[in-house]
């Protein structure tokens, strides 16, 4: 009776005859792929993320205009318009890029997800493919937006450099975008809730982020002190900072609000604010919970 | 009494298995595989709701293996388990011999899993879906192309491929489910009530392609259902109720567990009908679904007795084989309608 102590050995015969080869990275394309041909199947969803923005620029540009001075310039200096260039490109980053990571809450309702879930595929790999996806659509609309400006307006100007630094800064600021969106938006059960952290947290962020109006420079009083802090606080502004830093970088004279944060600076913090998202998303992913059901 | 007494012998074997039941050990250890499902005192709860209690059986390969129980009785909670959706809290479940608790991914590579709730993309086409599906287990390029080929001819997609899945009826959408869940050539397809929402030549087609993969492919097939004429194909049945295994044998040998014929009889006030019967013939009858019922051998010669006893009290009485149905009324003191499992007690 000796055998009883001898297990079977199934271990070898299973992986003799596996049935695949799982492939992290091949799952993450195919899942970004997803993303994309969703995307351009959901027309809306094209003019929703874009319009607005384009919308926005156009008429705080018109209405503002005239009463924008930029602080520390003598008269003039640079449009309204072209101040809340780099904010508009970010809003859009924003929107889509939020927009886009919304999709895991209706992948979770409508059951595809589950179906990824039990994939031999690690959660990175799931991450990966969803942040990947959500930042390449918002670089489209954001490249998009940018293209039209460059054609057709005369406010920005950027040399081939320029725009090559731009584009790869846009894409950090995506994929820090979406990694915050979909560390948001993985617990959550219904997209009514995401838009509740929209307009109280994401919108906020991205008005005190320079976007819409500049740094504070010499404080007065606890709301301005509090403005002060909380934009220097907040990563988004490094990253509206690093692009209109990028937007002159031919210029020694460059038009720039006097708090503008030093271009390695904005480098390391929107890199880092990438890096700290994707991680996140990764980390928040991992975790097996109930709510991993609907 | 007699149902418990049973399923609780049934457990022991199970439970046995492991440390010196003989034949079923060395049965397992001859063919150097182990069986390809193993759950031994699987426990889950959600916050205070016990799911499944102490739960051991093992299904062998090449079964088609039914968990037949009513809505809550611990099924979905079992199917996300033994699918890797959720983890296990307490007890262990082995798949093809490896561990899911520790070796998941493992798991993962060799089962396909089959949703009850769609587990498609409805904005993609068919092919879009089975491929996606493909790249998600690693497949590609012409491996990927032929056996996607391969599955669409299989399950008859072929001429919908370029059509979007919300497009297709629900027949054919389990049908790409299928395809999604058999596109790897996994060894053990679990499936969550395949059938729901099918119409039943669609529930038919499911058949013949789950006989098909099991014949052919050599696939251990694990279904999930609360509807007895589907529990009623599987080579074998476990019957959950309130998480727990009240019975687990082939169908024939559940029904022959009930001994004899079962008598319903229609009459306007039951509970006194079903008292008086059991007082004269020293015998139990017992109310289920407003009707009395109980369980004899020689059922024809029990109809005489009883209309002659309290024929003007009688509305109908019938007389049946035992059914599945009968076999879980009698190990849970539940009822049926339309072949469904219902949740109330009687």
């Amino acid at each position: 009776m000796t055998t009883q102590t001898v297990n079977p050995p199934p271990e070898s015969a299973a992986s003799a005859t596996a049935a695949c080869h799982p492939r992290p990275l091949l799952a993450a394309a195919t899942l970004c792929h997803r993303e994309l041909v969703r995307f351009f199947r959901q027309r809306s969803r094209v003019v929703g993320a874009l319009g607005q923005p384009i919308l926005f620029w156009l008429l705080f540009g018109a209405g503002l205009g005239s009463s924008f001075r930029l602080p520390g310039s003598e008269g003039g200096g640079v449009s309204y318009r072209e101040y809340f260039f780099p904010g508009t490109l970010v809003m859009i980053l924003l929107f889509t890029a939020i927009f886009s990571t919304i999709s895991i809450i209706e992948d979770r309702r409508e059951g595809f997800l589950q179906s990824v879930l039990v994939a031999p595929i690690p959660r990175w790999s799931m991450v990966l493919g969803k942040v990947l996806g959500g930042s390449l659509i918002a670089m489209i609309q954001g490249l998009l937006f940018l293209t039209l400006v460059l054609v057709f307006t005369d406010d920005v100007h950027l040399d081939v450099w320029q725009l090559a630094a731009v584009v790869a800064f846009m894409f950090t600021i995506a994929v820090a975008l979406t990694g915050l969106g979909f560390t948001i938006a993985w617990k959550m059960e219904s997209t009514q809730g995401f838009h509740a952290i929209m307009s109280v947290f994401l919108l906020p962020m991205w008005l005190v982020s320079g976007a819409f109006f500049p740094v504070p420079s010499q404080p007065s009083g606890a709301v301005e002190w509090g403005l002060h802090w909380a934009m220097r606080a907040n990563p988004l502004t490094y990253g509206v900072a690093g692009l209109r830093r990028l937007m002159y970088t031919e210029t020694s004279a460059a038009p720039l609000p006097p708090q503008t944060p030093e271009m390695p600076i904005c480098l390391i913090v929107t890199l880092a604010f990438a890096a700290i998202m994707f991680a996140s998303s990764a980390a928040i992913a991992r975790a097996r919970t109930k709510g991993d059901l609907l | 009494m007699q149902g418990s007494s049973w399923s609780l012998r049934m457990k022991s074997i199970t439970v046995k298995t492991d440390n010196w039941t003989y034949p079923l050990f060395s049965f397992a250890h001859l063919t150097a595989m182990s069986p390809a499902v193993d759950v031994s005192n699987l426990s889950h709860h959600y916050g205070d709701r016990q799911a499944l209690k102490d739960l051991t059986l093992s299904i062998q390969r090449g079964e088609i293996f039914a968990f037949l129980g009513p809505n809550g009785g611990g099924k979905t909670t079992l199917f996300r388990l033994l699918s890797t959706l959720i983890p296990i809290q307490r007890g262990q479940v082995k798949i093809l011999g490896l561990d899911v608790g520790s070796q998941t991914a493992a798991v993962r590579a060799e089962i396909g899993v089959v949703f009850q709730a769609p587990s498609l993309d409805k904005k993609l086409t068919v092919a879009e879906n089975i491929r996606h599906q493909g790249h998600l287990y690693g497949l590609s390029g012409a491996d990927l192309r032929r056996r996607e080929t391969e599955m669409l001819e299989r399950l008859g997609l072929a001429d919908r491929a370029r059509e979007r899945t919300e497009s297709l009826s629900g027949g054919l959408r389990r049908r790409v489910e299928l395809a999604k869940g058999m596109l790897h050539q996994p060894r053990l397809l679990i499936l969550d009530e395949p059938s729901t929402g099918l119409d039943p030549g669609a529930r038919a087609d499911l058949w013949d392609y789950l006989t098909q993969i099991r014949r052919q492919d050599k696939v251990t097939i694990v279904l999930t259902t609360h509807l007895l004429e589907e529990a009623e194909r599987a080579d074998r049945i476990a019957i959950l109720h309130e998480g727990s295994l009240v019975a687990l044998d082939t169908p024939d040998a559940l029904r022959a567990t009930i001994g004899g014929d079962a008598i319903t009889i229609q009459t306007d006030d039951p509970e006194v009908l079903a008292a008086a019967i059991g007082q004269r013939f020293d015998c139990a009858a017992v109310v289920i679904d407003g009707a009395v019922r109980l369980e004899q051998p020689d059922g024809h010669q029990w109809i005489a007795r009883l209309v002659e006893a309290f024929g003007e009290q009688i509305n109908s009485i019938t007389l049946g084989k035992p059914t599945l149905a009968d076999v879980f009324i009698d190990r849970t003191g539940h009822r049926f309608r339309n072949s469904e499992i219902l949740n109330t007690k009687s």
